[in-house]
This record gives structure tokens, sequence and C-alpha cells, in this order.
């Protein structure tokens, strides 16, 4: 049997002073660990920041007239771009059905695997667990840091805090220089910010991502989990007897001591009290205090208990993720109950069945979603004119909203009211029930459009007026209703 | 400092002391960053108050030291888009109405400024889009014009007036048939009865014996036909639009004493590129000939 280590860690809580009305932080040391948490974590920060940092230098041809980023948010056009989706900004109801799928997403999780999303995949958790990597470069892990910090004054200290922070920034200033590359092309906005051409603007957004990666990472970490964000505030509604969250299993490990080589282990428990799952907490805390607000269940505690647990020939999972309903279980029998899980639950079901509802419905929407739309604006000053032949006349301004990539000609006809004619200001040859129009790629093209009605066809003060616009090419018709108003008999 | 505050018995945490009705509430410290971002708020406020306008005197206020203001920038903006308009209003100037129409850009601008010009200047009588009022306010949307309905006609019309003192002003006068005595009451009911036939109206004996009346008294300015001349200014009687109102008595009493409408000129008030700009868009109104 390998020795173990045993660290003095203490858990946020216990060094805090709880009687002021203001309390000190207490700064967190993480100690470095490995295992399976450990490394299903640096998988996740790998694929992600990966995700993060490349997804803006793909590219996606569209043709001449459109940027070729695969992702890219056009603010200064008004496009959204996704490979080969489009959006318009009347359409951005697809980043409303985006937000719920992610909600129910993280509402889904949770009620599964607790606070998996805040242990894993949370930009927070991801930066920190970077900065954190960074940082034991440079100044050593758990021991070396804290004894620096203790230690008075001397100049090898302060190079490596100095260049820590260095590091610091340029991964911050890197994450805030991909952020401005989401919005305007990557290849011009990155050269441009590196070479000091990029405008105020640009400059200011960098700047301040730069800043709130660097303090929110470097400095902020577990104090934006435990203070700042919503999250852990409700977590307990998120939460039931089937979810699985970080437990000490005290039933197992109580009552804790210290433990010689080869000393008998009846009438004690499993925990050691090495206080390693204290030591490599990223948020300070201690897990045997049962589960509570600060745990972003990132199962770090668990990799360093099962080292442990290796070493003295115990079994492992003294701390692992276990649901309420097994632990009631185990505690009851004294020992280990044969567990259960239960992933189909009521709530889990209703998450399962609303995301593929939303999903669904944006995916259909997606797929059969025209490329083609007009908006009809009934003119009301006047609201309509009587001309000397006595027949009625109405004005409209007609937008039509070509959403392709061509230049596109239209057939725009009026469906109601029945013996109006339509008349295009511009397109003075075409009279009747339809007249031809054309708009350019990716583009509003917008018309004044008279309808004239003779007085016998006017059967009523407001009429219902429908214009249906037809691409040619494509078969495809939009239709819109207005009215068409006239004198009060 | 500890000491001093109270524990709770059940959690043993310690509380603020503050009790409602038997409940006591638990102290759960603020940490201190979050204190000192507030007093970082507190210090950006006072230094906001004294780089830019905040407080109140009874007259005015405290003008901060970097001498920014609202309207300052609001100035500075017009000023920049009037430097913007300068460029078009000059070419407006020198082009012609028709070279106006010819140029998207210039007919853009044009639109979008005599829009402008009209609803400062015209709509108090002619209502915005020129809809036209009641009482003999013309609608300058429809396809009837009493000056005719060119660019030529419309912008000499903006130019000069309705009757009045300029040498160039349009002028026409109706005589007022009944209140100088030239025709009888029942004449005048005759010649309305006649009048409603020219754009539709059945014929009785009365509108018969008008038409001679018409014929005798009217034509000169009407027309023979009853359709206008618009060199004279005598309006179209054969359409459905009435300056006055359609119905016989209402025709009848424009007869007997006429009203008559004036509009002033524009030139001088206006300038000479407001008023080609203003030909354009009532032109572009929907009845331009």
């Amino acid at each position: 049997m390998d020795a173990v280590e045993i660290d003095d860690a203490r858990s946020v809580k216990v060094q805090r002073d709880d009687g002021p009305m203001y309390a000190s932080r207490v700064r967190v040391y993480p100690k470095a660990v490995s295992g399976q948490f450990r490394r299903l974590k640096w998988a996740a920060l790998i694929v992600l920041l990966s995700v993060y940092y490349v997804l803006p230098w793909l590219r996606w041809d569209r043709g001449p007239d459109a940027p070729d980023q695969a992702v890219l948010a056009d603010m200064v056009h008004g496009r959204f771009y996704f490979f080969w989706i489009e959006i318009w900004p009347q359409q951005v109801y697809y980043l409303t059905g985006l937000l719920l799928l992610a909600t129910l997403g993280v509402f889904l999780a949770s009620s599964i695997a607790g606070r998996a999303w805040c242990g894993y995949a949370c930009p927070q958790t991801v930066w920190t667990d970077l900065f954190l990597w960074v940082e034991r470069q440079i100044e050593g892990d758990r021991g070396a840091r804290i004894r620096r910090d203790k230690a008075p004054y001397r100049p090898g200290n302060l190079v490596r805090k100095f260049a820590k922070h260095a590091a610091w920034l340029v991964v911050a200033a890197v994450t805030g220089g991909v952020w401005i590359a989401y919005f305007v092309d990557a290849r011009v906005a990155v050269p441009a910010i590196v070479e000091g051409r990029a405008s105020t603007t640009v400059y200011f957004f960098f700047a301040l991502f730069t800043a709130t990666t660097y303090l929110l990472a470097g400095w902020a970490r577990e104090q934006v989990c435990t203070y700042m964000c919503p999250w852990p505030r409700f977590q307990s509604a998120m939460l039931d007897e089937d979810s699985f969250v970080v437990t000490y299993k005290a039933w197992r490990g109580e009552p804790r001591g210290r433990h010689v080589k080869d000393a008998s282990w009846e009438g004690r428990g499993d925990c050691i009290a090495c206080n390693q799952c204290v030591a490599v907490c990223p948020t300070g805390i201690d897990i045997r205090d049962g589960l509570q607000l600060q745990c972003i269940g990132c199962g770090l505690c668990v990799d360093a208990c099962n080292a442990v647990m290796a070493k003295i020939g115990r079994p492992p999972e003294l701390i692992g993720y276990a649901t309420e309903r097994n632990a009631q279980a185990s505690r009851a029998a004294g020992g280990a109950a044969p567990a259960r899980t239960r992933l189909f639950r009521p709530r889990t079901v209703l998450y399962v069945m609303l995301m593929v509802a939303i999903g669904g419905a944006m995916l259909w929407s997606l797929a059969f979603r025209a490329a083609l739309d007009i908006n009809v604006l009934h003119e009301r000053n006047p609201l309509f004119v009587a001309l000397s032949d006595g027949s009625v006349r109405n004005g409209y301004t007609v937008k039509i909203l070509n959403m392709t990539h061509d230049r596109r000609v239209y057939t725009l006809a009026v469906r109601s009211p029945a013996g109006a004619e339509i008349r295009v200001v511009g397109h003075e040859g075409a009279e009747g029930r339809s007249a031809v129009l054309a708009a350019e790629p990716d583009s509003v093209a917008t018309f004044r459009v008279y309808l004239t009605l003779p007085r016998a066809a006017l059967t009523g003060e407001s009429l219902p007026a429908i214009f249906a616009l037809t691409d040619g090419a494509r078969g495809e018709t939009a239709l819109r209703q207005t009215v068409f108003r006239g004198p009060a008999k | 400092m500890a000491g001093d505050l109270d524990r709770d018995a059940l959690t043993g945490k310690p509380t603020t002391g503050h009790e409602w009705d038997g409940i006591r509430e638990l102290n759960n410290p603020l940490p201190k960053w979050w204190l000192y971002v507030l007093y970082a708020t507190i210090l950006w406020a006072a230094v906001y108050v004294v780089l830019f306008p905040a407080i109140p005197w009874f007259s005015g206020h405290s003008r901060g030291v970097l001498g920014w203001s609202m309207r300052g920038e609001f100035a500075e903006r017009w000023a920049e888009g009037r430097a913007k308009q300068s460029e078009f209003q000059a070419r407006i100037v020198a082009a012609s109405i028709e070279e106006i129409r010819a140029d998207p850009r210039l007919l853009n601008y044009a639109l979008a400024g005599g829009r402008a010009a009209f609803a400062d200047n015209c709509a108090p009588c002619h209502a915005p889009g020129g809809a036209g009022r009641k009482g003999g306010f013309p609608v300058l949307a429809d396809d009837d014009w009493l000056w005719g309905g060119t660019l030529e006609a419309i912008e000499q019309t903006i130019r000069h007036g309705v009757r009045g003192s300029g040498a160039e002003s349009r002028q026409s006068v109706m005589p007022a048939f009944g209140a100088d005595g030239t025709l009888t009451e029942a004449q005048i009911a005759d010649v309305a009865a006649h009048v409603l036939t020219l754009s539709g109206g059945a014929a009785d004996d009365s509108a018969n014996r008008g038409k001679a009346i018409f014929a005798e008294q009217c034509t000169a300015c009407h027309g023979a036909d009853g359709k206008g001349v618009a060199e004279l200014g005598g309006p179209n009687l054969a359409d459905r639009i009435w300056l006055y109102g359609g119905a016989k008595h209402e025709i009848a009493a424009q007869i007997a004493k006429p009203r008559i409408g004036v509009m002033p000129a524009w030139q001088g008030r206006l300038d000479p590129a407001a008023i080609k700009m203003l030909a354009v868009y009532v032109h572009a109104l929907g009845g331009g000939k």
C-alpha cells in the first residue's frame, strides 16, 4: 500500500469568518487530480474550446453576394449565417427556439445528473479550468502556490506572478479576439485587430471580452458560481431523489479518522480524513458536508477519493455520483443497497418531449420556410382617393423580401377585391390584374402600388384586399391580406 | 465581532439579530468584493457628475468639465446631415424637373424633401398625403386638376399661387349669378339640374331648360361639354369630383354665390429647390399627368 498524502485542507465554509456582515474572500487553491472525471473534463474542455476558437475560421460558399464564413452574425447587414442556414432579422424566433432548447436541455441534464452543465460545459467552468492549468504550469500545484503566497516577498515569486498574468491576458485576448470574429469576418477582423486597423467599436468589444475573460476566469472563478450565478439558487427545484449528484456515502465513511497502516478496519469508516476531496475542489467545499449550493458537480473529489481508496485497499466510490433514493436505501440497510437507476421519470420524459416538439417545429419550419415573403402597407393618408370617373383608388407600399442569392422575377397579382385593377408606380405598362416585378438578390424591393376599383364594385366601406406574389421559376407563392377602403355610402 | 451575534439554535449559524414575529434572519455575509463593486459604482457616479452635465440649478444645470451635451451632439449630427444634403440640394437647384425625375437617387431625395416641405407648408389646407379637406381644399392625389396636372403646371401653381396679387398668379373668377341678379332662383335650379346630367345624371324638364342657360352663360369657362378649361381655371363639371359638394343644392349655391379659394404664392417663401421637390412630390401623389 502506497503512502497517502494527508492534506490539512479546510473548506471555505470552515475558514470563513461568518461573523461580520461582509465576508473576506477565502482563497481556493485547487489541487491537480487525475481520474476518469478529470479525463472527461479535459475532453469536454478540448472539444468546447476547439469549437469556440476554430468555428469562425470555417468557410461556406454562398456565392459572390454573401460572406463565406460558415458561422457569422452579420450585425451590419442584419443576417445570421450558420452553414447552409441564413436567418433574417424577422426570423429571430429561431434564436428564441434555441434558447428554449438550451434551457430545457439544462433542465434535463440537471434532473438526470445534477449540475453536469456547471461541472463540465459552462463557459465559466471551462475557461476557469484552462486558467487553472496555465497557473499550475507557471506557479506549480496547490502546495507550492500556498507556500509562495505565504512566503515573504521574493523577486522570483514576483516574476512567476507576472508571467502568469501575462499568459492569462494572452489567453483572454485570444478569446476576446475570436468573439469579434463571430460578428465580423474572421479573416478581416483578426488581422485588423492585430495590426491596429480595427474600428473603435471593435476595440471596445475586444477589450470588454478580454477583460471579462481575464477577470472572471482568472480572478473571480468560484465566486461567479457561488455569488453571481442564479442557477445554484434554484438547483433544489431542478433535482429530485432520482438525480445523480456527487454524494459522500457517510454510512460507509463514518466514523472517519486517520488510519495506521495494517490496522484493523473494524468499528470505523473508510474515510481516513486525508482531506484530498477538499484540496481538489474548485469551489472550496467539503463534499462530506452533503449536497450544497456551491457544488458544481464536477466529480473531481470522486477522482481524488478513488485514488486514495485504491492506495489503502478499500473499495472505490466512497464519494461518487449517487441518487438520493439509493443513498437513503443504503443508509437504511447500513451498507450498500442495490442501486436503482430511473432515467424515465415524468419530468425527464416531459423535458424530452418538449425538446423534441420545439426542435421538430424548428426543423420543420427551417426545411419548409419560404425564400420569399411579401409585406403590404395600406396607405393611410389618404385612406382612399375618389377619381373623376367615380372609381376609388387605394395606395399600398409593397415590399418583396427576396431571401435567395439570385435576382428573381415575380408576378404580383390582386386576388381581392374582384374587379380591382393594379398599377405599379414606375412600371406604368403593368395594368390589369397583375404586374411583373423584379427583386435583387438577398434584398428587399419596395414598390408603390395602386388598386383601382369601379364604384359599382365597391360593395362596402372596407373590403379585404389580397395580394399574391408568385416566383415563376420556383412556383412559390406568398399571400398577404390587407384592406381596401372606400367612402361611406 | 462574531461573539456579538446570536446563533440560531437549529443550524448553529449566526443571525443578523433582526427579528420579526419570532423569526430571526440568518447572517449570510455578502462577499467584500461585492461591497467594493458598490463603492466603485459610487466613485463612477462621482466622476460622472464632474465630467458630464448632471446637477440641475434653478436656471440651467452644471455643464461638466468635458463640455459635452446632448443638444451639442445633436447639433453636430444635424450639421453632418446638412452637409450631406447640401450636395443633393445643389444638384436639385441645377437640374430641371425632368432631369430630377430621370435620376433615381435625385428623385428619391426630391420625394423625401418634398414630403417634408409638404407637411410643413401644404398639409394645413391640402391634408397629409394631399387628401384634401372639405370646403374647397382640393385633393391633390386624384386625377382631377383645376390648373393642370403636369409637372410644369403644378410647379407654376406652387410658385405663383391662385388668385394672388402677383402678375403670374393663377386668376379666375366665377360670377355670382344669383347675387348679382343675372339668373333667377328657378333658372339656377335648372342649371344645377343640367350640370348633374353632365356626370351621368338623368335629364328632366328642368335640366333641359337649364341646358340652354348653361350654353349661354357657362361654356366660356367650363367648355361646351362642361369638361372644363384648365388654362382658365374652369373646373371640369363632367366628372364625379366636386370641390364644394355634388348635391343639387350645393351646386345651386355655388352658381348663386360662389365660394372661391385662394392659394399663396410660394416663390420667395420657399427656396427654389423646395419648390421643385414639392412639384415632384405632388405629381407623385397619384394623379400626376
